[in-house]
């Protein structure tokens, strides 16, 4: 697979006056596990609405997944997955469920998702019983059934926002074991975090400040540009460096 | 030694099924900077909401600078600066507006409490006449701490202030705490992330509503029974395969740029470990190994401690 | 990729959520079927149990028949002889008496002498509805009277001349204006301040107000008053606007319908308050306040379907429901003109009803979270 899983060419998103998404241009490559990092209020979340096809662009382009955004909107959407930490399975569903419905959403036939449910569920060491009420599951083992109920219908490309948010330690890294184990598959990881541990399990990251992609590339190639020795002082060093405004929403 | 700013006693709260707190025992000494260390479900907000006197334990008992949380709530209620998660504030009233709301809740006014509220007032000041809802989460993170410090308290609980912020904010936040912390004042602060929890003076790790330990952050680190050690090498999905099948391996983990690992034997000796690790990767197929010794920190005991928990999450 | 199963799949996620609400759910299907029951038992386009008296200056078997006709006539509820016409007046005012019928003094002799006479029908049409009702019905009664009368003594004529005090146009607007400002009054009082109390909960601030001096109470007066000033304006500029624009009558005293709109507006935000306290959500709330206070001030207050005309279980209910006191205090102020000498029991049960209230809406209200 040559071409890259997502290709953005000044991406430009307004809202009136005030521009969210400033003309912002990267490649991720297929397999690849791409960080997207920057402060809340950067752009991040405008970006990424602008690739999954849920918001249009005021100006520039992207493909994701071989689809234009802008044009093929829908079909952007059924080659992608998503999760996020607000949001992942519907509490008051029992686990077996949210899986057929995420199945059914897809347009995956019922024995297709009773067997590739199988196959997940396997592979995660799923010890509480599919008809546990998702509420009632530590919020580990949700979280790691969210990413592999996002990955049922086998995406190109999936889309993880902040998925690691208030969980355990232990659960974290298991949780990265399983983006690898996708990544490994050839499906692309596009992932947002506040845990800069984290933004070094990428391959590469980028790192928007005020709309606009202030970083990009791997973690040893940042951390030496900016001749620091960690991403954390990356970060510190591009906030800093800015105005910083102190409001941000449109 | 003055007393205690907070004594907890065997506290139990139980929600339906579900324990949030089982017998928890833990204090805060006057003027100490205590963070309670845990992933969400720990108990951390369940534990704030008992010392905030808005929920009665089961079983137990607490004290908050001497009054009982049961008895005395209202004696508690006037010298307790509460911060709770997502920044409870008026969305559609101005910073100044909010502010001096709550200095007004508490009898006081926005110049009474001005001289401690300055330094993190001073930087949202500027955007005054703001609605707090166009705020950025780091903005609102220090208006939501100068509501909950104009009212001069004794002492400040504050419930993941930094959840959700970005990492500048984060610090800044931290470094606010430092200066509170230096004038005097008592201050818990909660927090999921391990390494703000090096910032204070005494940390509480929670997990499954039970306090796995209470120490200072270096001491925490030392309760880790093993010689700790970070590898350098890549790629790093086939550095952790190839420590795991490492035959004495105790433990290998991801933390950042390197993997951290300890080994099963406790005979040997640290050069040992070293020596012999070095060996074994030397013939895997990797590139760039390195293995240094490393101090242990609070986030490798939390793990440490985890695994021996019964009710890990999975 | 076919669209079908996706819509299936989603319908189905939909009907478990709605399933596994029970509160929410439990609300939205005994709502329907509250309203159901409410409209096949109260509406009642005829009406019976109508109160009437028969005035006659003397007893005599001409006016002993009508009575007999009138208490056998399954409709008409005979009220004991009156001796005046002077007292249906008051009687009509007080609400004691629907419909009275005066004969003439003589009317015995005036029979036998063939002379015409005149039977006066004064009909209590505060309700346009029913008071056409009521008179056709008394109508129909005293001409059957009349045919036994005339045949057994040749032909006589008895006219009847109607009047109909208290709502002289049968003004609509008279008749809803007191019903709208009921109406408004627990809209912006209980659904506001209920709405108000949950959201803050919901919103998380309220925990910090609680970690305070402050009592919960102080929480709640503080939140709750804003919404009287509001409800007493809107009293005031309804008023205003039915009596500058529409020119309904305003008989009474401003000062008691002003006092009794404001024990009204108490009474709805101790409910409003009481909801907020025992309900979990915002939308728990609103439901609950709407269920509580729009259905029965709209069904059972008397506003649209008059009470005596419902099955007595409904009668009986009616009883606890707020707006159907003060919709008969504000009839009576505006369209008969009396006050507190009439009213008072009106009054008291307001007044009672708003102190039980305030005890329940105290009591729930917690110190703490749980």
């Amino acid at each position: 697979m040559n071409t890259p899983a997502i290709v953005a060419r000044n991406l430009t998103r307004r809202f009136g006056t005030f521009t969210a998404v400033d003309h912002i241009s990267f490649e991720v490559q297929s397999g690849e596990v791409f960080g997207f990092l920057g402060a809340n209020g950067a752009g991040k979340t405008t970006a990424i609405r602008m690739l999954t096809g849920l918001l249009a662009p005021s100006e520039g382009e992207a493909t994701v997944a071989g689809y234009d955004i802008r044009t093929a909107a829908d079909r952007v959407r059924e080659r992608i997955g998503y999760m996020s930490q607000r949001f992942s399975l519907y509490d008051d569903l029992t686990v077996r469920e949210n899986i057929r419905l995420y199945g059914g959403i897809y347009g995956l036939q019922d024995d297709e998702i009773a067997r590739r449910s199988e196959v997940m569920l396997g592979e995660l060491e799923f010890t509480p019983p599919v008809t546990a009420m998702v509420r009632a599951l530590p919020l580990g083992w949700k979280q790691k059934l969210a990413f592999s109920v996002a990955l049922l219908h086998q995406p190109a490309v999936v889309f993880l926002d902040e998925p690691t948010g208030g969980v355990d330690p232990i659960t974290r890294r298991q949780f990265w074991e399983l983006i690898y184990r996708a990544a490994a598959k050839g499906t692309t990881v596009f992932v947002t975090t506040h845990y800069l541990d984290e933004a070094e399990y990428c391959d590469r990251l980028s790192i928007m400040v005020d709309g606009k992609v202030a970083a990009l590339g791997t973690p040893a190639a940042l951390k030496a540009e900016f001749s620091v020795a960690s991403l954390d002082d990356v970060f510190v060093t591009l906030a800093r460096g800015t105005a910083s405004s102190g409001e941000r929403s449109p | 030694m003055s007393a205690p700013a907070i004594v907890v006693q065997g506290v139990t709260k139980t929600f339906g099924e579900t324990p949030a707190l089982r017998g928890v025992s833990l204090s805060v000494a006057a003027g100490e900077l205590f963070g309670l260390v845990g992933p969400d479900g720990a108990g951390k907000s369940t534990m704030f909401r008992v010392l905030t006197t808005l929920l009665v334990p089961d079983a137990g008992s607490a004290t908050v600078m001497g009054h009982d949380v049961v008895r005395d709530l209202w004696a508690i209620r006037s010298l307790v600066g509460y911060m709770p998660g997502r920044f409870a504030l008026y969305a559609d009233l101005s910073v100044e507006e909010n502010l001096r709301f709550f200095a007004s809740v508490f009898g006081t006014s926005i110049e009474a409490g001005y001289d401690l509220i300055a330094p993190i007032y001073r930087q949202i000041e500027p955007f005054r006449d703001r609605r707090a809802g166009a705020l950025s989460g780091g903005m609102k993170q220090k208006l939501a701490l100068s509501c909950a410090l104009v009212h001069r308290p004794q002492l400040l609980l504050l419930d993941e202030p930094t959840t959700g912020v970005d990492a500048v904010s984060r610090r800044e936040f931290w470094d606010l705490l430092d200066e509170l912390r230096a004038s005097g004042l008592t201050i818990v602060a909660s927090t999921p992330y391990m390494d703000e929890a090096s910032r204070c003076d005494r940390i509480g790790l929670m997990q499954d509503g039970r306090v796995l330990a209470i120490d200072a952050p270096a001491a925490i680190g030392a309760q880790f029974p093993r010689a700790l050690f970070a590898v350098h090498g890549g790629p790093r999905a086939r550095m952790i395969a190839e420590l795991r099948r490492y035959p004495f391996v105790a433990s290998a983990y991801p933390f950042g740029e390197t993997v951290h690992f300890s080994d099963r034997r406790l005979a040997e000796s640290p050069d040992t470990i070293r020596r012999e690790l070095a060996d074994y990767l030397a013939v895997a197929d990797l590139q760039e190994v390195r293995v240094a010794p490393i101090a242990p920190g609070i986030e490798d005991t939390f793990m440490e401690l985890m695994g021996e928990s019964p009710s890990v999450a999975a | 990729m076919s669209a079908r199963p996706a819509l299936l799949a989603f319908m189905r996620k939909e009907v478990r959520h709605l399933l596994r609400d029970r509160q929410t759910l439990a609300i939205l299907l005994l709502l329907p079927i509250a309203q159901l029951l409410l409209f096949g038992f109260a509406v009642r386009t005829d009406i019976h149990a109508v109160r009437v008296a028969v005035v006659a200056p003397a007893s005599d078997a001409a006016s002993a028949a009508l009575r007999t006709r009138f208490a056998n006539s399954g409709r008409f509820q005979l009220l004991p002889a009156v001796p005046h016409a002077d007292s249906l007046e008051s009687l009509l005012r007080r609400g004691q008496l629907d419909v009275g019928v005066v004969l003439p003094p003589r009317l015995a002799d005036r029979l036998t002498a063939g002379e015409a006479t005149r039977v006066l029908v004064v009909s209590d049409a505060i309700d346009p509805n029913t008071g056409t009702t009521m008179q056709t019905y008394a109508i129909a009664i005293l001409r059957d009277w009349q045919d036994a009368l005339g045949a057994a003594r040749g032909a006589v004529r008895i006219e009847t001349r109607l009047r109909m005090r208290f709502n002289p146009t049968l003004e609509s607007v008279n008749l809803f204006v007191p019903g709208l400002i009921a109406l408004i009054l627990t809209m912006v009082t209980s659904l506001m301040t209920a709405i108000s109390l949950s959201r803050e909960k919901e919103r998380g601030t309220f925990e910090v107000l609680l970690v305070s001096p402050l009592h919960p109470w102080q929480i709640i007066v503080g939140k709750v008053l804003p919404y009287l000033a509001l409800a007493m304006a809107n009293v005031v500029s309804v008023l205003l606007a039915a009596w500058l624009v529409f020119h309904v009558p305003f008989q009474g005293s401003v000062s008691l319908l002003l006092s009794a709109s404001m024990l009204f507006a108490l009474v709805g935000l101790a409910f409003g308050v009481l909801i907020a306290a025992i309900t979990n959500s915002q939308l728990a709330a609103m439901l609950a306040a709407l269920g509580g206070t729009m259905l029965p001030n709209t069904m059972l207050s008397g506003l649209i379907f008059p009470v005596t005309s419902m099955p007595l279980p409904l009668q009986l209910l009616t009883n606890i429901v707020p707006a159907r006191w003060f919709i008969e205090i504000v009839r009576g102020i505006m369209l008969k003109g009396v006050g507190l000498s009439v009213l008072w029991p009106q009054l008291l049960i307001l007044s009672v009803m708003l102190a039980v209230l305030l005890t329940l809406a105290i009591r729930r209200t917690n110190v703490r979270l749980a």
